[in-house]
């Protein structure tokens, strides 16, 4: 049985739950520029700045681009530097998502899930964090407010690992849970601190005693070796998050790691998804189970580096399985976790469905999930994408 | 001012061993700059022919601490390093004194960072960011930069029979600067290196952001011999195309004053890249840039208090 310690119960936003891991890390450097669904969960953590809860250097920076270039510098300086942005934002950083990876640093990102445009959306989807999936970044995926703020606390152990040194972002649905209030968890700010741990650099660019050179340029001689190192951060990974997941549930008694499992051990039939829509189709499965359907459910929370082992395993024993995906991937055969899904089950001939769900934050129904369910039942198969709530 | 004797006696930070052209003058910029910087530093490179040349993994011209980052956020960057060396400071967890230095290029300056360096100057980071101009993309194969002077030929605004080189004035970034009202904005040209050294030391002892542009030139793209990069980077500023000036608190003052000053032609003749402005047709292009360089020589003569009576001209 897990320790209990000194927790209180709040009700918190997403992005207020998420502020307040981040108050209670109290990072060194924090980078920031507006963008909604993101904004409050910034606001919230300046006003900590400014009324002197944290001691952080808030760098109110030009844009996204400089939010990740300044992390960039901040880290590089030794120090735990942490940003927060969404959709358009995390566009905008792109270039230097790929530079934070391959220069090792482990930076710690909120990234508010919203769709891209055009058209203009502020709503929730998953094709930001999906356009940055081989960056090199460690994602990590909340179902709600309480994981959010978890995540949040176990990240800065998990990107700081010598044996990981990957930035990581930890992901939650833009408005769903970024703004919807709900009661959680959490720790006192000493059990917190103590557990995130005091932050010690491998090198620093202010150590003058060791100048270092960072960011050179590497040719074909060298360039190959340093993508094969970062390889091997992602292969340690998961070791990592289950150490910190295992420590955490001793602390909390939140069981966390790569998959939940829902209703899976005599399932016949199951559906893989990710963030808030786990817990409409738990809702789901339980109405299926209660009318005798072996319905069942994986919510993954890790994206990257992507469990294809412990998937594969998970949905072994199932007749067929629908993966559903907040994001289109588009001229390809399914959205992006069906695609990650259906090669973790290569070799198997447990058929492997892609549905598109709510894009520009259209609202996942249960009615939405159980047609899904149905499909998957009365084996009605089809080999290309289909849609939850689309008019056609 | 530390002596040339003194500065003579500090090792390098920008060493010998990179792999820049011979002849290169913003190397020979690198070096001086960073000679007057007499402290532990941090110096941050934009993506550009300086840092291509010096950081060659595994090896590294630098002896101080460097960081690139990419080719448009070296101020962002360097802003972050100060702001971890602040808090470092603050908590106490660090007790050496660092200064912080961003170079650019004209291209990371004048073009795809400008938003980065007007972020980071309006913010009020403690460095200098230090442009080496030498008016266009070298690196990339000497394109037109906003920094690339009315007519030269580039290669994207080639001497062509239609369109003879570039069409448009060089953007006055200097100017820019000035107004982000910074404690110290400079005007500088490696062919006058002592004033340089002078300008690097007191942007660095500034209570704030600077700013220093230096005219540096690259013999590639100016097409030029190796051995006459310094006598192009001088001629600039003799011919007042390039005015040395430094504004502090926003009070404008001329750090020299050619004694006689030289026509454009002088700087231009021998550069490769304004040959087709000498001939005939296009005379009407030399006089059009000689009047452009007059103009805002007599503008700026009149910002720093030693202009002729305040003429309509100059005062607009």
């Amino acid at each position: 049985m897990a320790k209990r310690l000194s927790t209180k119960r709040l009700a918190l936003t997403g992005n207020e739950a998420v502020a307040e891991a981040f108050k209670q890390v109290n990072p060194d450097v924090a980078a920031v520029f507006p963008i909604t669904p993101q904004t409050e969960l910034m606001h919230k953590f300046a006003e900590y700045v400014n009324d002197g809860k944290v001691d952080t250097e808030l760098i109110a920076v030009e844009s996204e681009h400089s939010a990740m270039s300044a992390a960039v510098g901040a880290a590089a300086g030794g120090v735990r530097a942490i940003t927060a942005t969404s959709a358009n934002g995390l566009a905008l950083m792109w270039e230097i998502l790929y530079i934070a990876a391959g220069m090792r640093l482990p930076i710690v990102m909120a990234l508010v899930n919203r769709s891209l445009g055009g058209p203009l959306n502020i709503h929730c989807d998953h094709g930001d964090a999906m356009g940055a999936r081989d960056a090199g970044w460690i994602h990590i995926y909340s179902e709600n407010t309480q994981e959010a703020y978890d995540n949040t606390l176990q990240a800065f152990r998990i990107a700081e690992h010598r044996e990981v040194m990957l930035p990581t972002m930890i992901t939650l649905d833009g408005f769903i849970i970024s703004h919807t209030t709900e009661v959680l968890e959490i720790l006192d700010d000493e059990t917190a601190k103590s557990f995130v741990g005091e932050y010690k650099p491998l090198t620093s660019l202010l150590n003058p005693d060791q100048p270092v050179t960072m960011g050179s340029l590497a040719l074909p001689d060298y360039y190959f070796e340093h993508k094969r190192q970062l390889v091997e951060g992602m292969y340690n990974a998961p070791r990592v998050i289950e150490q910190v997941a295992k420590e955490y549930y001793e602390l909390t008694g939140r069981q966390y790691g790569f998959l939940e499992n829902y209703r899976m051990e005599d399932a016949e039939a199951a559906i893989v998804v990710m963030g808030s829509a786990a817990g409409t189709t738990k809702e789901v499965v339980d109405s299926l189970r209660d009318r005798g359907v072996k319905a069942g459910m994986i919510k993954l929370r890790v994206f990257r580096p992507f469990p294809h082992e412990q998937l594969a395993n998970a949905l072994s024993h199932l007749n067929s399985v629908a993966v559903l995906d907040r994001c289109i991937s588009y001229g390809a055969q399914g959205g992006p976790v069906f695609g990650e899904v259906r090669s973790a089950m290569y070799g198997k001939t447990i058929p492997v469905h892609s549905y598109i769900y709510g894009l520009g934050g259209r609202d996942l129904t249960p009615h939405m999930v159980e047609s899904a369910y149905n499909d998957l039942f009365e084996g009605k198969s089809d080999p290309r994408m289909r849609y939850l709530g689309l008019r056609e | 001012m530390t002596s040339v004797k003194e500065l003579s006696k500090r090792k390098d930070i920008f060493c010998a061993g990179h792999r820049a052209c011979s002849g290169c003058a913003p190397a020979i910029t690198m070096r001086q700059v960073t000679l007057a910087a007499d402290t532990n530093l941090v110096a941050g490179l934009s993506t550009g022919c300086m840092e291509v040349v010096s950081s060659i993994y595994p090896y590294t011209a630098w002896r101080s601490s460097f960081i690139h980052n990419a080719f448009e956020n070296v101020a962002a960057t360097i802003s972050g390093v100060e702001a971890a060396y602040r808090v470092l400071k603050r908590k106490g967890k660090l007790s050496a004194n660092y200064k912080f230095i961003a170079f650019g290029g004209d291209g990371g300056t004048y073009d795809i960072g400008l938003q980065s360096l007007s972020g980071a100057m309006e913010r009020g980071h403690q460095m200098l960011y230090l442009c080496y101009d030498n008016q266009g993309y070298m690196n990339t194969g000497i394109q037109r930069s906003s920094s690339t002077p009315f007519g030269a030929a580039t290669s994207t605004t080639p001497a062509g029979v239609k369109i003879p080189g570039k069409q448009q004035f060089q953007k006055d970034l200097t100017e820019i600067m000035v107004a982000h009202n910074l404690a110290y904005v400079a005007q500088a040209s490696i062919g006058y290196y002592r004033d340089l050294n002078k300008k690097v030391e007191k942007a660095l002892a500034a209570p704030g952001p600077s700013f220093i542009n230096v005219l540096s030139c690259c013999h590639r793209g100016w097409r030029i011999d190796p051995a006459d990069s310094l006598k192009y980077s001088k001629l600039g500023v003799d011919t007042c195309l390039w005015p040395l000036y430094e504004v502090e608190d926003g009070v404008y003052k001329l750090s020299m004053k050619p004694r006689e000053k030289l026509p454009l032609e002088e700087w231009l003749k021998g550069q490769g890249r304004f040959n087709h402005l000498f001939k005939p047709e296009n005379a009407d292009m030399l006089k059009k840039f000689q009047e452009y360089v007059d103009k805002k020589w007599e503008r700026l003569l009149w910002k720093c208090g030693e202009g002729k009576e305040k003429t309509k001209e100059a005062g607009k």
